[in-house]
């Protein structure tokens, strides 16, 4: 059999348990992404751009069962925020445990619910950062997506958010499969901070299209994990106009399988672009952030940061690219990658990509894996500090940076003690 | 030339540039010796691979290994993975064999040699005469003297101070003779770094290999002197496929350099090398290639196509090994000079300066496999683009489990001269163990205009002190190489450059 068969095949086992829902204005970007869909096929472990991350769960019929997670007593990522949350349950809005979506400035409104409705502010949007994303790497997965998703946000903007949106995403089943699918607009000038968290499902797959338009404002912090054995891919489509500015952080604790894709092109001049992560994996945890991020425009600044700390076999994968295109004078790109292993199984893949067509531009990038700094953790020892605390200090003094990319210091101080407390979980 | 002018940047003289117009282009080993050749017939098949190996007088077990070669290479995919464009290549319309008349009867000694052949080397600076000239760097006799194996096309045609090498118990000669007169060692080397079935074009090479050096240095000595292979391309239309093999036995060393040049042509010709470096325990094996193949014209026009397999295997302790590259010829590069650090301890180097102009391309970079314990590797790797050319970087950092407290540092820096050409950097880092520490940085930057202006206001022209600047930049690889080729390295790096300003 063919190569091409085989994906076919697979492709077809894949979405065969889909419901393929064609309302109203969803139809056309649905059926043209599953001809698209039906093009590529799905991604296979010899594509390049899965080298360090095997897609077979992702691609499976059927999700892997994974236990629920109870949190017990311990508080959750943002509980301490006040915000505007937005519950799904295994996929699913959950109107009863979300608050009054009514928030000044801000529209939200459920994708199921407005599909049929006609010239819709959406209509125009979803799929369609996603099919741009697709060159010069396809994005499969993100394609399916686009195709089947059940359900998600539609958000637009158009001025000062009060307080952030927080999509909250609960398991109920131990073998739910959800693909959620968001938009989000952000008209000139507006400013939005968007949180997510939860453990989603057995199996997670979901894009986010966000437009940010001139001068507008994009925070979002992400909290994904605790739950062990779920397996994500989600990915962001970002375009960005003049002077917009576009912040992201991930905080990954845990998670069988992790895949975040983040798309992000610079259209209008002068804009900014931040992507940060910090991951922390015990045992069998295999994590990867890939971005691709594009300076289509003069004078724009792009940042990566990324920190992942491993122990007990987990993985970390970094797959970072910086394309400057001709017209893109003046760019500002920095990009680092940085792995802290703490003992011997664990491992760093990474492949920190520079692609540059103009000259002048300020463009570095940086990678580094080692183990923890013995003279460092004898420093601390020889103070009195105890080794298990000298060693989680160290630890947070090394995922710093990542965390110091998030603007708000109440939520930046939350993902602190998040990473504390999964550290003191987590000693040995 | 009007509208050529009014480009001009304020404050570059008029003169300058035409000066620059003028050599834009220039290359200086581009003239062809007009010698009467023999062809093997065009095209590929396993005809012509029994007609090499019947050329070259071959034992048996060599054609069956070429011709294994051929057909693993018949089923294979050329690959394109890497970021560059040219044309779909017909392996069928090209001459996988051409040798100089004069050299079907193999010279016994250097006096026999055409002298036609002396006299490209000649002027090519590469005197085939055992004195200690080369590069126009005169050092006094009996100092620093290196020996010159010859290749013109498929043939070698001359090795100097073969005798005196060979009381140190060195063997210096080209692998066609070394497959006749020490099938023993090439038997049990051949292939054993890069196998016949590593890569399209290094199985291409396995089948049609015409010559090349093969280098032996017994235990515990020290090559006298350095050694060398010269490489020609003269014939149209014919792809040349050379094959190096170099053995450093336990303790010894060697230090070896490589040059290239061809005629300048409008149709791009074919060079798929091999080089194979085999390194046991304690010994060192230093490598410097000047590779100035004709880069094509400046819209694009011929030149070579460079595709070479080069790779080295530390396989005893405390092994080392040092490549140092100064790539500023051939219109399409894709090379990747590796390091398989097997041993404990062993060691790994990679130097590279890669010029690319007007409409050339350069994929190239380095792989360091840590295998043993405690190795350690170095990359440092300065990338310029002028012109319309695109440049990348594409290496990879391997630490495996076993290799415990290995060390890898790599730098890569671009630098882009104008705004139409492109520079990348593909790196990849695998790390799998965690007492090892890898450190990777890059940097992309254009020719600073605060030390052009200094250069500038102390006298100097555009092209100077560009020439100066990206001297400056590539000056820690410059500093990794023999003397004679620094000296050609730096000259060649103004050369490469020239039209790139204005």
């Amino acid at each position: 059999m063919s190569v091409a068969q085989v994906k076919q095949d697979a492709l077809a086992a894949r979405i065969a348990d889909l419901s393929f829902a064609e309302k109203g204005w969803l139809a056309a970007p649905r059926r043209a992404a599953l001809d698209r869909l039906s093009a590529v096929g799905l991604p296979g472990k010899r594509d390049e751009y899965w080298r360090y991350t095997d897609p077979a769960a992702l691609n499976a019929p059927a999700a892997a069962p994974a236990a629920l997670f109870d949190p017990g007593d311990e508080p959750q990522v943002f509980d301490q925020i006040d915000r505007v949350k937005l519950v799904f349950v295994d996929g699913v809005f959950d109107a009863a445990a979300s608050d009054d979506p009514r928030l000044s400035g801000v529209e939200i409104e459920r994708l199921t619910e407005v599909a049929t409705r006609d010239s819709h502010w959406a209509s125009g949007l979803y799929g369609a950062l996603e099919a741009r994303g697709q060159n010069p790497v396809s994005r499969p997965q993100a394609i399916l997506n686009t195709a089947f998703a059940t359900d998600g946000v539609l958000i637009r903007v158009t001025g000062q958010a009060k307080k952030p949106v927080s999509l909250i995403y609960k398991q109920g089943s131990t073998t739910s499969d959800v693909i959620l699918h968001h938009c989000i607009q952000l008209e000139a000038g507006a400013e939005l901070t968007l949180l997510e968290n939860g453990a989603a499902a057995a199996r997670l797959n979901t894009v986010m299209e966000v437009e940010v338009d001139d001068g507008a404002r994009f925070h979002h912090i992400r909290g994904q994990g605790r739950a062990h054995e779920r397996q994500a891919v989600t990915h962001i489509f970002a375009r960005l106009g003049k002077e917009s500015s576009f912040k992201s952080f991930t905080l990954s604790a845990n998670g069988r399988l992790t895949r975040n894709e983040c798309v992000i092109e610079m259209t209008g001049e002068n804009a900014v672009a931040h992507v940060a992560g910090a991951a922390v994996g015990d045992g069998d945890f295999h994590h990867d952030d890939t971005v691709f991020l594009t300076h289509g425009a003069p004078g724009c600044e792009s940042r990566q940061v990324f920190k992942k700390v491993l122990k007990n076999g987990a993985t970390g994968v970094f797959q970072g690219k910086i394309l400057v295109k001709q017209v893109a004078q003046k760019t500002d790109g920095y990009q680092i990658s940085q792995s802290l292993l703490l003992d011997d199984d664990s491992q760093f893949l990474a492949k920190p990509e520079l692609e540059i067509y103009a000259d002048d531009v300020k463009c570095s990038h940086g990678s580094t894996s080692g183990a923890i700094d013995e003279t460092a953790l004898f420093y601390l020892q020889s103070r009195g500090v105890p080794k298990s605390i000298a060693q989680s200090l160290l630890v947070l003094a090394f995922l710093a940076e990542a965390i110091s990319e998030i603007e708000d210091a109440e939520i930046a101080e939350d993902i602190r003690t998040r990473l504390e407390s999964w550290l003191e979980r987590h000693e040995r | 030339m009007t509208e050529v002018i009014d480009d001009i940047r304020e404050g570059v003289d008029r003169e300058t540039i035409e000066t620059v117009q003028a050599m834009a282009g220039k290359y200086k080993y581009g003239w062809e010796t007009a010698i009467e050749m023999e062809y093997a017939p065009k095209g590929l098949s396993e005809d012509i691979v029994r007609l090499i190996s019947e050329k070259n007088e071959e034992p048996e077990w060599m054609l069956e290994w070429r011709l294994a070669a051929y057909r693993r290479w018949v089923q294979m995919e050329e690959p394109r993975w890497a970021m560059l464009n040219y044309p779909e290549i017909d392996y069928q319309d090209q001459y996988y064999y051409a040798r100089p008349k004069s050299m079907a009867e193999k010279p016994k000694s250097l006096d026999e040699v055409d002298p036609k052949l002396l006299a490209t080397y000649e002027k090519l600076g590469i005197p085939l005469k055992e004195q200690a000239i080369l590069a126009g760097v005169e050092v006094p006799e009996g100092e620093r003297r290196v020996a010159v194996d010859a290749v013109f096309d498929s043939v070698s045609v001359g090795t100097t101070f073969k005798e005196e090498l060979k009381k140190a118990g060195v063997i210096f000669c080209p692998i066609s003779e070394a497959i006749r007169d020490y099938p023993e060692l090439v038997k049990k080397y051949l292939g054993s770094v890069v196998p016949q079935s590593d890569n399209f074009f290094a199985t291409l090479n396995s089948a049609v290999f015409s010559d090349g050096s093969f280098v032996y240095i017994p235990e515990g000595v020290r090559c006298p002197m350095e050694l060398s292979t010269y490489f020609r391309i003269n014939a149209e239309n014919t792809g040349q496929f050379e094959r190096t093999l170099i053995i450093a036995d336990k303790k010894s060393y060697v230090s070896y350099l490589e040059g290239c040049t061809a005629p300048k042509r409008d149709i791009a010709q074919l060079h798929a090398a091999v080089v194979e470096l085999v390194i046991l325990e304690d010994a060192e094996v230093k490598y410097s290639t000047v590779q100035n193949w004709f880069p094509g014209d400046e819209e694009g026009k011929g030149g070579i196509y460079n595709f070479v397999t080069k790779r080295a295997d530390c396989r005893g302790d405390r092994a080392k090994v040092m490549w140092t590259q100064v790539e500023t010829g051939s219109a399409i590069t894709w090379k990747y000079p590796s390091c398989i650090l097997r041993g404990d301890d062993s060691q790994g180097e990679f130097y590279s300066i890669a010029i690319a102009n007007n409409l050339q391309q350069a994929d190239t970079g380095t792989k360091m496999i840590h295998l043993g314990k405690r190795t350690k590797s170095r990359i440092v790797s300065k990338g310029i683009s002028a012109g319309k050319a695109q440049n990348t970087y594409r290496g990879l950092v391997s630490m495996h489990p076993k290799a415990k407290e290995s060390r890898n540092y790599t730098q890569c820096d671009s630098l882009l001269i104008g705004d139409q050409c492109g520079a990348h950097t593909v790196p990849y880092i695998e790390v799998r163990n965690n007492s090892s520490r890898v450190e990777h940085e890059a940097t992309t930057s254009k020719v600073d205009d605060d030390q052009l202006f200094y250069c500038r206001s102390r006298g100097m022209d555009e092209e100077e002190a560009v020439a100066l600047v990206v001297n400056g930049f590539c000056k820690e690889v410059l500093q990794a190489l023999p003397m004679e080729f620094a000296m050609e390295a730096q000259s060649l790096v103004a050369i490469s450059l020239e039209g790139s300003v204005g």
